[in-house]
């Protein structure tokens, strides 16, 4: 644009004439004025909680906590330090939302494909299931499955028991696996069979491409993967122990216990993004034309190699990122735990420990700076798997 | 667009610079405001909650409106803010509130760390151990083992740490956001305790479905004195809600009370009496309010002793007995510095 007097006059347009020049001034000078704002809003917070004698800095994270946890996937009692709550909140959130994804696009895809179902019932049933719980109130559905299922569950003397299964008011407790020497040899088993399936898959892809040979490569797997590690358990000589849990005084000592804040919260989760993601999975199947599904036909694929090969590779494309932002607020919703006492990140961090040491600036930070992390966390995984399956078009 | 940016930029640099705030800040926006935004619980029957007609009652109310009466002669001049325990520091810290009365335990902690100023003490807790009478448990060492509800935010998480640290038991603490959720966990049964300051829970104790299956243990584990909260900076402030709080104790101690009030201001002789109501002495002016700032208090929501009876004591459904909360000359610890 600039370049059309430059034979003439180099230098005749004036530094400040040179859009492109002054472009890049006021940018700069916007990117540092807003540089300047942040640091004064810093410099003034600081400054007025010192004034107000308010304690500023991460040094509490250090100090001992004093207050104890229900539940925590890391060694803690009161005398772990504050950045060990932190820690603790944060795996409490990481498990609930990893759980509520599992669980949320399971029934999400089978609900989505019931939806789509030639049965009048099937079809109208999960139309149902979408319509009810896509339209309450998400909080209201945790209070519910937290509150009005626990009164029906007994008290820990008159337990349900399943086996070795136990479950009452103070949650569900399974006997839990004591690893003995030799264990390892079993793990190590396990994952020769794994990167056993992959060779042979890799192997039969091939085969096929080759010569149209199909070859069942999930059975081989499935055989190869509950086989092998079995063989290796009894040859080691069973190196597994049950810690069993049992009834002493008020509530079940060992074994494994899962609080029934954890299932309540993960349930309603799963329940409620689930309704969306079965939505997604309907308009992505949808969106494939039904001409796909006939050529495939003709050409002589199966119906479940039709779905598997043709339907949801074309699908997919426009579930995934639909299903990312799915994903991301059903992690952010499990900061609704402390309403029914699941001591998550919000729960315990940004709640007991804010509430000790009085340093909300610090910890308000800190809490949002790792919903941030978790979130783009996740889209950038689910952009990297869009793109992988993009790359299927031909 | 660049010069629109540049402006923007300018007008928000321009919005940070924010006033620093100067000593007696909060009494001077409270009067020009003309009432005193009141922090209180979410809902404790007997300390504050709302009656039938949708009015706030309660002991700690009362301190709220003892100071409404004090700077504005009219005891109803107060909104109230409902918090939680875990949302009330940072709601007073950040100015929303004027004060903070809500049951709130006086600590080292609290004190110097929070930016916070504890005015005085109306009431003198410690913290106990409700149970389900059916099972069976007499003592709080016999609760090994056992679920514990309990509200988030308070000292009573690290209290009930302590204790059962000491005494060498294990015990799951499940931590719910407010008093109610508490209450509602413990009917549920998903604890066997509820643990909470002594006077909460003969309160709560009132909202379950069946009062008489639940019985407290007798142990008292900590110390709660209980008191209203201010902001630090404006000591003016801080000291209007401090002798609002000991006027109505020095008049329970004088045997001044909201009915023979008129009376004893008429006819006194008393040199005591006659400074309390502003007959003499220093008045209102140490305090920059009105001069019958301990009278107004007194007319309009009554004594320490009043006050006690007619929320928590023999005059409420919680019957709580005046126990440490008794004057000093009558056996319990309440004491205020005199007025003179």
């Amino acid at each position: 644009m600039t370049e059309q007097s430059n034979d003439e006059a180099p230098a005749a347009a004036s530094f400040w004439r040179d859009p492109r020049k002054r472009q890049w001034i006021f940018q700069i000078l916007v990117l540092a004025l807003v540089g300047l704002l942040f640091a004064y809003i810093f410099h003034n917070t600081l400054f007025n909680l010192e004034k107000r004698g308010i304690s500023t800095g991460f040094d509490f994270l250090d100090h001992e906590a004093g207050f104890n946890i229900l539940m925590s996937l890391i060694p803690y009692d009161e005398t772990y330090t504050y950045g060990r709550t932190f820690l603790v909140g944060l795996l409490n959130t990481l498990l609930v939302s990893a759980i509520g994804i599992v669980f949320a696009t399971i029934i999400g895809f089978v609900v989505g494909v019931a939806r789509l179902s030639s049965n009048w019932i099937i079809s109208r049933l999960a139309n149902l299931y979408i319509e009810v719980f896509r339209n309450i109130p998400l909080l209201l559905q945790i209070l519910f499955w937290y509150f009005a299922i626990l009164p029906l569950l007994p008290h820990p003397r008159h337990s349900i028991q399943i086996g070795e299964l136990f479950l009452n008011k103070r949650g569900l407790y399974l006997p839990k696996p004591v690893f003995e020497p030799g264990f390892g040899w079993v793990l190590a088993a396990l994952g020769l069979a794994v990167v056993a399936s992959i060779l042979v898959a890799r192997w039969a892809r091939r085969r096929q491409e080759a010569t149209g040979q199909p070859f069942p490569v999930f059975w081989t797997s499935l055989g190869l993967i509950v086989f092998l590690p079995w063989l290796v358990y009894g040859l080691a000589g069973f190196p597994l122990s049950w810690d069993l849990p049992q009834l002493r005084g008020f509530n079940f000592r060992g074994g494994l216990g899962v609080i029934p804040e954890l299932f309540a919260l993960a349930l309603a989760l799963s329940i409620y993004t689930a309704a969306y993601i079965a939505e997604i999975v309907r308009s992505g199947i949808q969106s494939v034309s039904h001409g796909q599904t006939e050529a495939a036909y003709a050409l002589g694929l199966k119906r479940g190699q039709t779905l598997r090969l043709v339907i949801i590779p074309q699908a997919m494309r426009v579930i995934i990122p639909q299903l990312t932002s799915q994903y991301l607020n059903l992690t952010k919703n499990s900061s609704l735990a402390p309403a029914i006492g699941y001591p998550d990140l919000v729960a315990v961090f940004a709640g007991t420990t804010l509430n000790q040491t009085g340093q909300a600036v610090e910890i308000i930070g800190m809490t949002m700076g790792v919903y941030l992390f978790i979130s783009l966390a996740i889209s950038a995984f689910m952009n990297w798997y869009n793109k992988r399956m993009a790359l299927v078009e031909r | 667009m660049t010069i629109k940016n540049l402006i923007a930029g300018g007008a928000l640099l321009a919005a940070g610079i924010l006033p620093v705030a100067h000593a007696g800040a909060t009494l001077d926006a409270v009067k020009s405001k003309g009432f005193v935004q009141c922090g209180v619980s979410t809902g404790l029957p007997g300390f504050s909650a709302t009656n039938d007609k949708g009015e706030w009652t309660g002991l700690d109310v009362d301190v709220c409106r003892a100071v409404a009466a004090a700077v504005f002669g009219d005891a109803s001049k107060v909104k109230y803010t409902p918090l939680t325990a875990k949302e009330r520091f940072t709601a007073l810290q950040s100015g929303e509130i004027d004060m903070l009365s809500r049951n709130t335990t006086w600590t080292l902690t609290r004190d110097t760390n929070l930016g916070l100023n504890f005015a005085g003490v109306n009431y003198y807790d410690g913290q106990g151990f409700m149970v389900h009478k059916s099972l069976g448990v007499k003592s709080a060492k016999e609760l090994d083992g056992a679920a514990i509800c309990i509200q988030a935010g308070t000292t009573t998480e690290l209290n009930l740490a302590d204790y059962f640290r000491s005494n060498g038991m294990k015990y799951e603490a499940i931590t719910y956001d407010t008093s109610d959720e508490t209450v509602k966990g413990f009917e549920a049964g998903r604890c066997d305790v509820l643990t909470s300051d002594q006077s909460q829970l003969y309160a709560l104790r009132i909202k379950l479905k069946d009062p008489k299956g639940a019985m407290v243990l007798p142990e008292v584990i900590s110390k709660e004195p209980l008191g209203p909260v201010v902001r630090n900076g404006d000591e003016d402030w801080l000291k209007v809600v401090r002798w609002s709080l000991f006027a109505m104790i020095n008049a329970e101690e004088m045997g001044v009370t909201s009915k023979n009030v008129d009376q004893i201001k008429k006819t006194t002789k008393d040199p005591g009496k006659q400074r309390l109501l502003g007959l003499s002495g220093i008045k209102g002016k140490g305090l920059k309010i009105r001069d019958d700032w301990a009278y107004q208090i007194i007319k309009q929501v009554g004594n320490y002793g009043e006050a006690f009876e007619r929320n928590v004591g023999m005059g409420s459904p919680l019957k709580i007995a005046r126990g440490l909360n008794a004057l000093w000359n009558k056996g319990g610890i309440q004491y205020a510095p005199p007025i003179r």
